[in-house]
């Protein structure tokens, strides 16, 4: 039995605009997800031509759930996105063509080919980078929201791990930290519904991961992540409770999986009839038909927004491949910080 | 100056960067409200509040985990594990998340985890290691073990000064057991700088945290006999003073590596190693090392005792040195 509240769908503009979206930011949102599968769907043709190196990771499926979670955080707010997570780097404001020179191993990607995949984030935007472990980096952003309340400071982390990551001890610890020092943190949980061939009912018994959090003395909500504008809503209520002293919120994403873990899986281990449904729920066709059936989204501004996230692509890729290789001459450096990689307004 | 205990030294330093720089907070199971398992932080919390003395849950992980996201957001964390063996319940905070993320994203990660360790006491295999030579092999870290209380409160201030993750060695079996005059002053005392803890011609002792002491005894029984032992003490083992080591050897030509730690693949492996690779010519003997053996550490008194480098043990392999 659920214990979590299972949150409503969005429906009206009405609604969606006392949560304080106008026209402007909903065809952004639109925007962002677009341009999150765009990004990888350019990575895949890349990867297939053979230019990027080791395998290649989508979050196809997924751009609902991580543009609706990014883009109700306050420029102050930072987070620990995953791979997955495409979604947030792009509505945090990073430049494509750093992601693709990322993906191909290139001197100008954000780790400068020191590592590969979405393993990045540029700090200046308040993310951090993830590493494969995944729910190690729960911890990690409590440390941040541990810094707020310490300081004082109305600012809010978000913390992201899947359904995999939950079964890992860094999960437990983690919440139960926030949970018994109340601090301004939220776990959101993108249950993808397979963690690589690994189904749910393997990783949790529980109705819902979300159930868990009233174990950790906060509220847990489901929504349903293929519905960015409920996914938004209750990520703002979750994330202006924490900034207002009302400690942690679990949100799970009800997402989708829509390719294999990574290229080199075909994910023969999904029911064929799964795959059709989630075709059928794709968030982002289903988002563009609320948004011409909500907000009178016109032909002419849907074809806008998707030729300048072409244009915008093009022109990144094309900058990325000018990017050199990483020169092997600068293997050692950077192991050690020195006092002037403090000079952060962070650390101010 | 004031005269210290190894612990008070620690304590004294702690104290002195948390009143200077309000970044600085100490997390750990029971630091606050009982004043941490060995009383390093007795009185902290009155001074300093719950939310810069912090009592965490029973979870290292989330403790490891939390000082590297409050690193990374301005603060300067100090986390104690109770014991430094608990610390491989926060191995991949320490090894997957701090070490590598100045490298491969650029973000600096400035904390400090103090970790009580070494045997001596009856701690038995869970409360007596010293796991120094498990993160000396990983790239981003310091390590840093001092064996004196001027060198522990120097220490801590440049490990809490430092932009990176620092591990803390203090060891157990020293906290009451010396004393010394240190500075009320803040001082520090370079990371990466070796110490001669005792000018010799004969032969030369590696060493570093209590086992100095028990090289020094040593050394005052070979005295005795007309042989005239150096013991330089590394005082931090990542980075490690090669120079200094090198040095010594080539003046006495002859060098006991030692430490508390078991033997395979010990930080000793590496020094040795290291020696033969750049002093082989210089050397009048072969390296020999005295160390723990390889099993773990054991809890009744004379298994302990065979387990842990003792002062006969040292004064032997310093006596077959010098008849080399």
């Amino acid at each position: 039995m659920a214990i979590a509240r299972e949150a409503e769908p969005v429906g009206s503009l009405s609604e969606v605009r006392e949560a304080g979206l106008d026209r402007e930011d909903l065809l952004g949102i639109y925007r962002n997800m677009l341009l999150t599968r765009s990004v990888e769907e350019r990575g895949h043709i890349l990867y297939r031509q053979g230019k990027i190196p080791g395998s290649f990771y989508t979050g196809r499926g997924n751009e609902a759930a991580a543009v609706g979670v990014a883009s109700a955080m306050g420029p102050e707010d930072v987070g620990t996105p995953l791979h997955r997570d495409m979604g947030v780097h792009i509505t945090r404001g990073v430049e494509p063509w750093r992601i693709f020179a990322q993906f191909m191993g290139r001197a100008d990607g954000p780790t400068h080919g020191r590592d590969g995949n979405v393993h990045m984030a540029d700090p200046n935007l308040g993310l951090i980078a993830m590493v494969s472990h995944l729910p190690a980096m729960l911890p990690v952003a409590v440390g941040c929201a541990l810094a707020f309340r310490i300081r004082e400071e109305r600012r809010v982390a978000l913390a992201w791990f899947g359904e995999g990551a939950s079964a890992r001890g860094d999960t437990h610890e983690g919440m139960t930290l926030a949970g018994t020092r109340k601090l301004p943190v939220v776990f959101v949980c993108d249950n993808n519904q397979w963690a690589y061939s690994t189904p749910t009912h393997l990783e949790y018994a529980t109705e819902h991961v979300a159930d868990r959090a009233e174990a950790y003395g906060f509220e847990g909500v489901v929504v349903d992540g293929t519905d960015v504008l409920a996914v938004h809503r209750e990520a703002k209520r979750a994330i202006e409770k924490a900034r207002n002293g009302g400690g942690p919120t679990l949100l799970e994403c009800v997402t989708l999986r829509m390719e294999g873990h990574a290229v080199h899986d075909d994910a023969f281990y999904v029911p064929k009839v799964m795959f059709e449904s989630w075709a059928a729920n794709d968030p982002i066709e289903r988002y563009r038909t609320w948004l011409r059936e909500n907000a009178d989204m016109t032909d002419e501004e849907e074809g806008e927004i998707s030729n300048s996230v072409k244009k915008l692509l093009n022109d990144a890729l094309q900058r990325a491949e000018d990017s050199p290789m990483p020169d092997p001459s600068t293997l050692l450096e950077g192991v050690y910080a020195t006092p002037e990689d403090l000079d952060t307004p962070h650390h101010k | 100056m004031a005269e210290m205990t190894y612990l008070q030294a620690i304590s004294d330093g702690l104290r002195g960067e948390m009143r200077r720089n309000d970044k600085v907070f100490l997390i750990g199971e029971d630091v606050g409200v009982y004043g941490g398992a060995f009383k390093v932080s007795l009185g902290f919390q009155e001074e300093f509040g719950p939310w810069r003395v912090f009592d965490a849950p029973l979870a290292e992980t989330a403790i490891l985990g939390a000082c590297t996201g409050a690193a990374i957001m301005g603060m300067r964390p100090v986390a104690e594990m109770q014991f430094a063996d608990f610390i491989s319940c926060g191995w991949d905070q320490l090894v997957t998340v701090a070490a590598k993320q100045r490298w491969r994203a650029g973000t600096a990660v400035p904390i400090v985890v103090r970790l009580p360790s070494g045997g001596g006491f009856s701690g038995g295999p869970f409360h007596s290691q010293n796991p120094e030579s498990s993160f000396a092999h990983v790239p981003g870290l310091k390590c840093v073990c001092p064996s004196t209380p001027e060198d522990a409160k120097g220490l801590l201030i440049s490990a809490i000064e430092d932009p990176n993750p620092v591990l803390y060695f203090e060891h157990k079996h020293l906290y009451r057991r010396i004393k010394a005059d240190v500075s009320e002053e803040r001082y520090t005392i370079p990371i990466g700088k070796a110490r001669t803890h005792r000018e010799g011609d004969d032969v030369s002792v590696i060493t570093w945290g209590a086992m100095v002491h028990t090289a020094d005894e040593a050394a005052q029984q070979l005295d005795n006999e007309g042989v005239s032992v150096e013991i330089v003490d590394l005082r931090t083992v990542l980075p490690w003073d090669k120079a200094a080591v090198l040095e010594s050897v080539r003046k006495t030509s002859k060098v006991l590596v030692l430490h508390e730690d078991t033997h395979t693949g010990g930080f000793g492996a590496e020094i040795s190693a290291t020696i033969a690779e750049e002093a082989f010519e210089d050397l009048d003997a072969p390296v020999k090392r005295v160390t723990a053996p390889d099993t773990p550490v054991p809890f009744s008194p004379p298994l302990e005792k065979a387990f842990i480098p003792q002062v006969e043990d040292v004064v032997k392999g310093l006596r077959e040195l010098a008849e080399y």
